[in-house]
Formats: C-alpha cells, sequence, structure tokens
C-alpha cells in the first residue's frame, strides 16, 4: 500500500517543538516524541490519583465515584488534598496531559508539513475545559467553582449551575453554542449522505465525482460550497460550538449574577417601544 | 483603500461590541455564597455592588423610645378600643405613633390624609367611619397572627408593619389579578396571562399571574410524576409552565435562585433539598392564609382605587415582605423594639 512506502520517508529525527532528539523514535506504528511521554506520564499519575480519590470516597460504582473541588471557603489557595486538594492535583494532570497531546500532534504535523488545523481543533475542545476548571474559578474568586469528576455529580453540577440562572436557555451565548452544535450535526448529515449517494449510483453506472456533487447543490439551495469549502464550514461550525460553549459558561457568574431571563431588559427597555 | 475600509468597519464594529457587552452585562468580582456540599453547586451569585445598594434600601428605623408597660390600660382610658386595649396608655401612643410613621408619614401636602388623619377622623379618635381604620384594625391582627402561628416561617425575627409598609400606604410590591393579554387556548397549552414579561416572574414569558392559583387558591404546585413514565398523570405542560412561574416569583422576591431550595438533580425529594424549601412551604400557607383570612375579605371596605383593575384586593406575595432579599430586612429583628404588636397574653384558664 501506498502508505507503506510512504511512511519510511517521513519517519525520520528532526523537527521537533523542544526537547531535540530526546524520545523522537516511533514504538511500532506510535510516535512517542516528548510530548507523548509526558502525555503518559500525566495520564497515568492521574487515572492513579482517581483510582485514590474513589477509594477515599466509599464507593467502587463507576456511576457514583466523585472528586470534588475545594469548598468556596479555600478562594484560590490550596486545599488538603482529602478537601479538594485531590481535585486539584487531578486538574493539573487533566491539562497536562491535555496539552501535551496537542502539542504531539503539532510535532507530528510538523514532522509531516502539514498545517496546524488539527492541534488547534482539538485545541478549541482543551480551551472549554480549561475555561471551565480555571479562567472562571479564577474570575469568581475560587477553585471550588470547577466541576466535579464523576459521572452522576458532573451532571448534578451542570444541572445546579443551570438553575442557578433561574433558566439556562435565556444565556444568549448558550443559544449561539447549541446552535452551532445543530448546524454541526445538520452540515456533517448533509456531507456525508451527498458523498454516499455520488459513489453508490444505480448498478452499472459510473461512480459521481465531485461535478454532480456540486450540480445537486445549485439545484438544490442554488449554491455549493464545494469539496474543499464543506470541510472549511465543518471545521467552522464545529469550532465555534465549542467555542460558544466556552462563553456561555464564563459569562455565568463573572459577568452575570442573576437569572438570564432578566438579561433581556435591555431589549425590553429599548426606546423603540414606546409606552 | 478596501483594507482601510475593513480595519475601520472592524473597529467600528469591535468597539459597539465592547459597549454592548459593557452596558448590558455585569462585571468581575463576584460574591458567591455556598450552601451544599463542594462541588455540587448549590450556589448564590450575587453582584456586591448590587448588594451594596439593596443593604442600602434595607435600613431599619431607628427604634422610638420603649414605653413603659406599667399603669392604666388604653382601653380603661380612650373610648373605642378594639385590638390593642391590653396595650398601657403609653405604649399605645408608642405603636400609633410607630404605626404613622411606618405607613402613613405626615405630608405636609396633604395633611387630610397624611399622619394621624389618615386613618383617624379629624378632632375624633374614637370615631368609625374611615375605612383605613377598619383595614389597619384587621392588619394588626394580622401581623399578631403571623407573629404567634408561623413561626415555621418567620422563624424567630417577626415582623411589623414596616416589614411590608416602608413608609408607603401600599406596599411597593402587591398583586391583583389583570384582564388577560392573550386568548387562552386548550390546544396550544397557552395561559390567558402570558409573555409579559414583569418583574414579579423575572422577566420569563412564564404565566404572570401563578398567584390566583397557588398564593389564593389551593391548586397543586407539585407537577413532577412520581413515579418514570407515570401514565395516569394528569398534570400538563401548562400547569408545570404555572409552577415554574412561581418559582421564578420565588427567586426574584428573595434574590436567590433555583438552588437556595432544591437540588435540581430532583425538585420533588425533600431529603435532597436544602432546608429552606421547608421554611419557603409553611411561607406558601402563610401567604394563603394572609390573602384569604386578612386582605380578601377586606374588598368591600376598600374604595375603587384601592383595588386591582379586576375589582380585587391589592394582595400579598413573596415579594411583598421580601422585597428582593431571601430574609425580609436582611433578617433585622425589627419585632423584639415592637412588643406593642405581641397579641395580648392569654389569661390562664383558671383565673
Amino acid at each position: 500500500m501506498a502508505m507503506l512506502t510512504f511512511e519510511p520517508k517521513y519517519r525520520v529525527r528532526g523537527g521537533t517543538l523542544i526537547g531535540g532528539d530526546l524520545f523522537d523514535f516511533w514504538v511500532g506504528p506510535f510516535y512517542v516524541g516528548f510530548f507523548g511521554i509526558t502525555t503518559l506520564f500525566f495520564s497515568l499519575v492521574g487515572t492513579a490519583l482517581i483510582f485514590v480519590g474513589a477509594a477515599w470516597g466509599g464507593t467502587w460504582n463507576p456511576w457514583l465515584i466523585n472528586i470534588a473541588p475545594p469548598d468556596l471557603s479555600y478562594g484560590l489557595g490550596l486545599a488538603p488534598l482529602r478537601e479538594g486538594g485531590l481535585w486539584q492535583v487531578i486538574t493539573i494532570c487533566a491539562l497536562g496531559a491535555f496539552v501535551s497531546w496537542a502539542l504531539r500532534q503539532a510535532e507530528i504535523a510538523r514532522k509531516l508539513g502539514m498545517g496546524m488545523h488539527i492541534p488547534w481543533a482539538y485545541g478549541m475542545a482543551v480551551f472549554a475545559y480549561f475555561t471551565l476548571v480555571v479562567i472562571r474559578p479564577v474570575l469568581m474568586g475560587a477553585w471550588g467553582h470547577g466541576f466535579p469528576y464523576g459521572i452522576f455529580s458532573h451532571l448534578d453540577w451542570v444541572s445546579n449551575v443551570g438553575y442557578q440562572y433561574l433558566h439556562f436557555h435565556y444565556n444568549p451565548a448558550h443559544m449561539i453554542a447549541v446552535t452551532f452544535f445543530f448546524t454541526t450535526t445538520l452540515a456533517l448529515s448533509l456531507h456525508a449522505a451527498l458523498v454516499l449517494a455520488a459513489i453508490n449510483p444505480p448498478k452499472g453506472e459510473p461512480v459521481k465525482l465531485a461535478e454532480h456533487e456540486n450540480t445537486f447543490y445549485r439545484d438544490f439551495i442554488g449554491y455549493s460550497i464545494g469539496t474543499l469549502g464543506i470541510h472549511r464550514l465543518g471545521l467552522f461550525v464545529a469550532l465555534s460550538a465549542g467555542f460558544w460553549s466556552a462563553v456561555c459558561i464564563v459569562i455565568s457568574g463573572p459577568f452575570w449574577t442573576r437569572g438570564w431571563p432578566e438579561w433581556w431588559n435591555w431589549w425590553l427597555q429599548l426606546p423603540i417601544w414606546g409606552r | 483603500m478596501n483594507r482601510f475600509n475593513l480595519w475601520f468597519g472592524l473597529s467600528v464594529a469591535t468597539v459597539l461590541a465592547a459597549g454592548f457587552f459593557i452596558l448590558t452585562f455585569e462585571r468581575p468580582p463576584v460574591e458567591t455564597v455556598q450552601s451544599g456540599y463542594r462541588g455540587v453547586a448549590l450556589e448564590q451569585n450575587y453582584n456586591p455592588r448590587q448588594l451594596n445598594r439593596l443593604v442600602a434600601a434595607q435600613r431599619v428605623p431607628e427604634a422610638l423610645e420603649a414605653a413603659d408597660a406599667e399603669g392604666p390600660r388604653a382601653s380603661e382610658i380612650y373610648e373605642n378600643v378594639r385590638v390593642l386595649g391590653h396595650l398601657s396608655v403609653e405604649q399605645f401612643g408608642r405603636i400609633m405613633q410607630a404605626m404613622t410613621a411606618w405607613i402613613y408619614p405626615e405630608d405636609e401636602r396633604d395633611p387630610e390624609n397624611t399622619g394621624c388623619n389618615a386613618c383617624h377622623v379629624g378632632g375624633n379618635f374614637a370615631a368609625e367611619g374611615n375605612y383605613r381604620k377598619t383595614v389597619a384594625r384587621r392588619m394588626l391582627q394580622m401581623v399578631q397572627t403571623i407573629n404567634t402561628t408561623y413561626a415555621n416561617h418567620i422563624q424567630d425575627v417577626g415582623v411589623t408593619c414596616y416589614t411590608c409598609h416602608r413608609g408607603q400606604a401600599v406596599p411597593a410590591q402587591v398583586w391583583a389579578q389583570r384582564p388577560a393579554n392573550a386568548e387562552g387556548s386548550r390546544n396550544w397549552q397557552v395561559a390567558g396571562e402570558q409573555n409579559r414579561p414583569i418583574a414579579a416572574t423575572a422577566y420569563s414569558t412564564l404565566p404572570s399571574d401563578p398567584f390566583t392559583p397557588y398564593l389564593l387558591r389551593n391548586e397543586q404546585i407539585r407537577v413532577i410524576s412520581n413515579t418514570a413514565r407515570q401514565t395516569d398523570s394528569d398534570r400538563s405542560i401548562a400547569q408545570t409552565e404555572w409552577t415554574y412561574s412561581l418559582m421564578m416569583h420565588f427567586s426574584q422576591s428573595l434574590g436567590v435562585n433555583c438552588t437556595f431550595c432544591h437540588n435540581s438533580r430532583s425538585f420533588a425529594v425533600w431529603e435532597t433539598s436544602p432546608p429552606q424549601r421547608v421554611t419557603a412551604w409553611h411561607g406558601i400557607n402563610m401567604v394563603r392564609a394572609i390573602n384569604n383570612e386578612y386582605i380578601e375579605p377586606l374588598r368591600g371596605e376598600f374604595p375603587p382605587h384601592r383595588l386591582g383593575p379586576m375589582g380585587d384586593t391589592l394582595k400579598v406575595n413573596c415579594a411583598t415582605c421580601h422585597q428582593g432579599v431571601y430574609q425580609p430586612l436582611f433578617g433585622t429583628p425589627m419585632l423584639r423594639d415592637y412588643p406593642e404588636l405581641n397579641p395580648p397574653p392569654r389569661r390562664a384558664s383558671l383565673d
């Protein structure tokens, strides 16, 4: 296969971000690299600490294991390990692993001479997590505003934080984020359907190519974004969904303390309504 | 030139967006009060700048100098004293003075209707004939009932006339029924009273009168099914919206959010709810009793301008006392300074 003849050409040392030749090699099909090692380190330590937290928590029921952040009274300081300090260390490990993973993606992309689209795209998800456990807690003045690590417990947190603002669907950034999420799935399914339709013609007919795809969409909605453009659009709507999710939570608290319905009073109070 | 247009357009848009953001949002630092276990997010969020304004608006007036409880009773000295006759003359004078300041402070522009003249016929304190005197008597009995019967809601803080009135004849936040602004429909599940964003229901598009069904009538507030996929539930989405509207009112009136009384994992389960929910439950009963036993029966006494547009009385909801604070007047136990408002001591049965 073509890949197999191509691989030896790029599997050469060099092009790393830091560390020079350190860990610049492959194990089987996997590139290791300096950031592969840091990813592994933070993942293993973080996961082990989650097991420590589970052992302290008194349940091994995977739904109920809960590693909670500190009380708000600890502010932005360190808490004792059993009172949220463990959550703080696990958060450091998680961020270490996520950021290492993005940098490993960047190194592989550099070796291949590709653009940095993949690390940036993955970085948006890391940014959303960073917003939840670092930016918003710092803006509100306590690590205790981070979300707990546990299947049920993080759902309770999401639900209660939503109800802290009475009706979260009135959050303008939440509205935008939800719209982008739905648009992402719509665009992906339209794209998938189009590709499958083009390469699955009736029996005996040749497979259809880009011109057929473009013509379908020009007939259908008067415009075809094209084979490359649909992927640009897909990346844009998907990353926008993640970005506005981060915005919708960071404005809840630091930039708005009341119910979200009340925020819309600026609209009700516009002078255009008269009396 | 195109480049210039682009940058110029972008900077104008940025300035406009920043201005919009600054004008419509708040900013850090914020204050948060945690009530549940860490990480459960049972928390109240406050903007300290707004909180300072609220605290300033909730100042309690300085108490009048205490009165001697000894001496002849008011009922022995004055004529026609029906509710406060058990007080000493000095106490009686003191509470009259306090009530005047709390409800009808003297106004030079309208001496006929303020100060003592607000409730009393000029020149004859004992005379009947002023509806305000009739209402004031009933309100005094109401204060006595609240302070003795509803300790489970008011706890050891107690209420006085000032808790609601705050220097005004009509408390700032009361409610009455209003004409429908939409046609009710069974098919569309639309309330006849909604899409009218008002402060009392936190500016939501929910039905804007949750008070008639729940704080005047005794309708079922709880709408959550008792089991998963309950098939015989008679509760509708429209009913749920009324309940949600009432809950929005609770939040807005107390300056708190849903997590003050509920862990949203289950709004229905008492075991996981913060204890404040019990206090609120007693409060619902208290408000129903106030509206049904004390305010609505006075409907015939009030002149038309003291009634709502549909002819019912101006009634009480959570905001009437709370006025945006989780404890009225931030829990200042004002009643302690006014023992005159306590009901007459009961006589021992063998006396």
